[in-house]
């Protein structure tokens, strides 16, 4: 008998709820999901769903309004905001649809940032920015700002990014709505690779053929609930 | 986040909006230097008074009289003997007792007498008057022509301006010559060969002259101690004037004495080493039964006036640091609203609100900072732009230059720790806002 996979997220009956003038928005609605470790799971759902607020949740960027949600056995819920900020550093990766580099900064700046923000060693970070940049194969584009490359370029780095602190999950909002189908699938592909070295990856899409094409499990959200899960390529 | 890192995100911070930066890193800049430059006038100012009241004697002495004799007749009858004593004469051996006293550097008569001066066939009636050592610190000698005496004793003296005008209308070239001074010395009597006593009963008065040479000639006359009257024009080295046994007013009390020929003084002056020591002094020499009189209140009350007058001068220095740091409210707030989206970015990649809010602090700091030292520089330089300018104002009225401003050591620090905290307390409001900031509110903002 095999020990069975890890539970890497898990949400017990959470909520999450916004005032919106008169009206209680209930943008999550009692979710109860497991993610085991080095899943690829697709959280699919039409605009306002709440897909991307389960995966801010997840990220521990908001706190729910009821309920648990665990990463890696920790209740995120309870977590003071300077604990979810080490979660955030240490065991998740997080991608926008709309990158979110700091223009400013050139390639190799923006993926050094959360090391920074780790305080990993100056060695170490340059051989970690090293690979995490090669991995996603922009080395030739080291000191170019974000405005000096294209969409696909501009999520690689993203990527790179949230891969440089070798989390063990990683999150993905909308990775290719801002992208042409080729490179959109050159992302996925990407996002394909890193899952098969174990990072768990959660991403949020409204793309359906592209969710069965590359992720192994398909979550469908509508207004703030789960309505179907465990649909595969 | 490391020290480093947090320096190195805040600089690149601080250059990214360089202008907004630089003009709230000026206006730091002229607060500072505004509230620099209000302090080191006033400063400047009490030191200037400070130094120029030490050098006229007046704070570091003590002006000695022997007690009148009514007033020893109150003191008997109020201790019951009904019976008048006589006051305690200021003689050799009180002056010696004073000399002994703890912290006291000098003790010196005024000497202050009528002469005639024989110079280049002409005859001048003037005071002279006996000049101490220390006397040599005086602000009267400052700018002096010539030097001081080459010694306590020399047969050298020094004139006064006027004086000196009407030796000659080339007062400089007097100074090398040598004059005549003919003064009335007080002569023993010899004694009465009838008499049992074996000291002289009298004393005659003689003219008698002294060859000096003038070493120097001054604008002012010393103060020379609290009690001098009238001013002496020209000036002797004070053991010489001490030599010559010039007739004084107090030989006739010294004749009504029973020992009259133990000389006695009229008033005697006790320098002491440090201004805040003349009190002990004064005490001590009023209790061996003497009147003793100093200016110590009155250099208290000048001490109270110059820090009042720092206070206020220091306050509206301060106004100006206070707008300032309205620019750095100011300007973190506006670099809030506009880096939203990249705060939301940083927590996202695992920046605490700790990080957050030192990120802001440190820009606060490093303004603060470069605008503090660049404040005390532009503050220093305004100083001696009013020294240099005064200094001008002076020299066009043929009057020595002076120092109105002074930045001690103690001010540079004080001034640019003032402006990092006044800069960090300005942070405090922007930076806790930026720290608050929800991350999803801040990732959604265009």
């Amino acid at each position: 008998m095999t020990n069975p996979t890890p539970i890497a997220i898990r949400s017990d009956r959470v909520s999450r709820h916004y005032q919106m003038g008169e009206a209680l928005v209930h943008a999550v609605d009692d979710v109860s999901i497991e993610i085991r470790a080095g899943e690829f799971i697709a959280l699919l759902g039409s605009s306002g769903s709440g897909k991307s607020t389960l995966l801010n949740l997840m990220a521990g960027l908001d706190r729910p309004t009821s309920g648990r949600i665990f990463a890696e056995g920790r209740n995120l819920a309870e977590m003071r905001s300077e604990e979810l900020a080490k979660h955030r550093s240490h065991t998740i990766g997080i991608v926008f649809q709309a990158f979110n580099l700091l223009p400013r900064m050139t390639l190799e700046e923006n993926v050094e940032l959360p090391l920074r923000l780790a305080e990993v060693d100056r060695e170490e970070r340059r051989a970690r920015v090293r690979e995490a940049i090669e991995r996603v194969r922009l080395t030739a584009r080291l000191t170019h700002r974000p405005s000096e490359l294209s969409g696909g370029e501009q999520q690689r780095t993203a990527l790179a990014r949230a891969l440089v602190n070798r989390p063990s999950i990683l999150l993905a909002d909308e990775p290719t709505g801002n992208l042409d189908s080729v490179t959109g699938d050159q992302i996925l592909r990407l996002l394909q690779e890193i899952n098969e070295t174990g990072v768990t990856i959660v991403m949020v899409t409204h793309e359906r053929p592209r969710a069965a094409s590359f992720s192994r499990r398909i979550v469908v959200m509508s207004d703030g609930k789960i309505t179907s899960d465990g649909g595969s390529a | 986040m490391k020290g480093r890192d947090l320096a190195e995100l805040a600089g690149r911070n601080l250059r990214e909006a360089f202008l907004r930066n630089s003009l709230t890193t000026i206006g730091i800049c002229v607060g500072v230097a505004s509230l620099v430059a209000m302090l080191s006038l006033g400063v400047g100012l009490q030191d200037l008074a400070a130094d120029r009241l030490a050098r006229t004697g007046l704070f570091d002495a003590i002006f000695v009289t022997p007690r009148s004799a009514a007033a020893a007749y109150r003191g008997t009858v109020g201790a019951g003997s009904g019976s008048a004593q006589p006051p305690k004469p200021l003689d050799e051996q009180a002056r010696h007792q004073m000399a002994t006293l703890p912290n006291v550097v000098e003790v010196y008569p005024d000497i202050r007498f009528p002469i005639e001066i024989h110079y280049a066939g002409n005859s001048y009636a003037t005071v002279a008057a006996g000049v101490a050592p220390s006397a040599r610190k005086d602000g009267a000698f400052d700018g002096m022509r010539g030097s001081f005496f080459s010694s306590p004793d020399a047969a050298e003296t020094i004139l006064q301006i006027d004086l000196a005008r009407q030796l000659s209308d080339n007062p400089d070239a007097l100074v090398g010559r040598e004059l005549t001074l003919r003064y009335a010395e007080r002569e023993p009597l010899p004694p009465d060969p009838a008499s049992s006593k074996s000291a002289p009963d009298g004393f005659s008065i003689v003219p008698k002259d002294k060859d000096l040479r003038i070493v120097g000639i001054v604008e002012t006359e010393p103060a020379g101690g609290i009690g001098s009257l009238g001013r002496g024009r020209l000036l002797l080295p004070l053991q010489l004037a001490e030599t010559l046994r010039t007739a004084r007013a107090n030989d006739l009390r010294d004749l009504l004495r029973d020992s009259p020929s133990q000389h006695s003084y009229e008033s005697l002056t006790v320098r002491v080493n440090d201004p805040p020591r003349v009190k002990a002094v004064e005490d001590s020499i009023k209790q061996m039964g003497f009147t003793a009189f100093s200016l110590l209140d009155a250099s208290k009350s000048l001490s109270l006036v110059f820090t009042v007058f720092d206070l206020f001068l220091g306050i509206f220095g301060s106004l100006a640091l206070v707008v300032a740091s309205l620019g750095i409210i100011n300007t973190l707030v506006m670099a809030i609203l506009e880096r939203r989206r990249e705060i939301g970015i940083l927590k996202a990649l695992g920046a605490s609100d700790t990080d957050v809010r030192s990120l802001f602090f440190v820009e606060a700091g490093a303004m603060g900072s470069l605008g503090g030292v660049l404040g005390v520089l532009l503050g220093w330089l305004i100083g001696y732009g009013i020294n240099f300018g005064t200094n001008v104002y002076l020299k066009g009225r043929n009057l020595p230059s002076i120092q109105v401003t002074a930045v001690p050591w103690w001010m540079v620090v004080a001034a640019i720790a003032f402006s990092i905290v006044v800069s960090l307390a300005a942070g405090i409001y922007p930076a806790s806002r930026a720290a608050r900031l929800d991350p999803v509110e801040a990732l959604r903002y265009e």
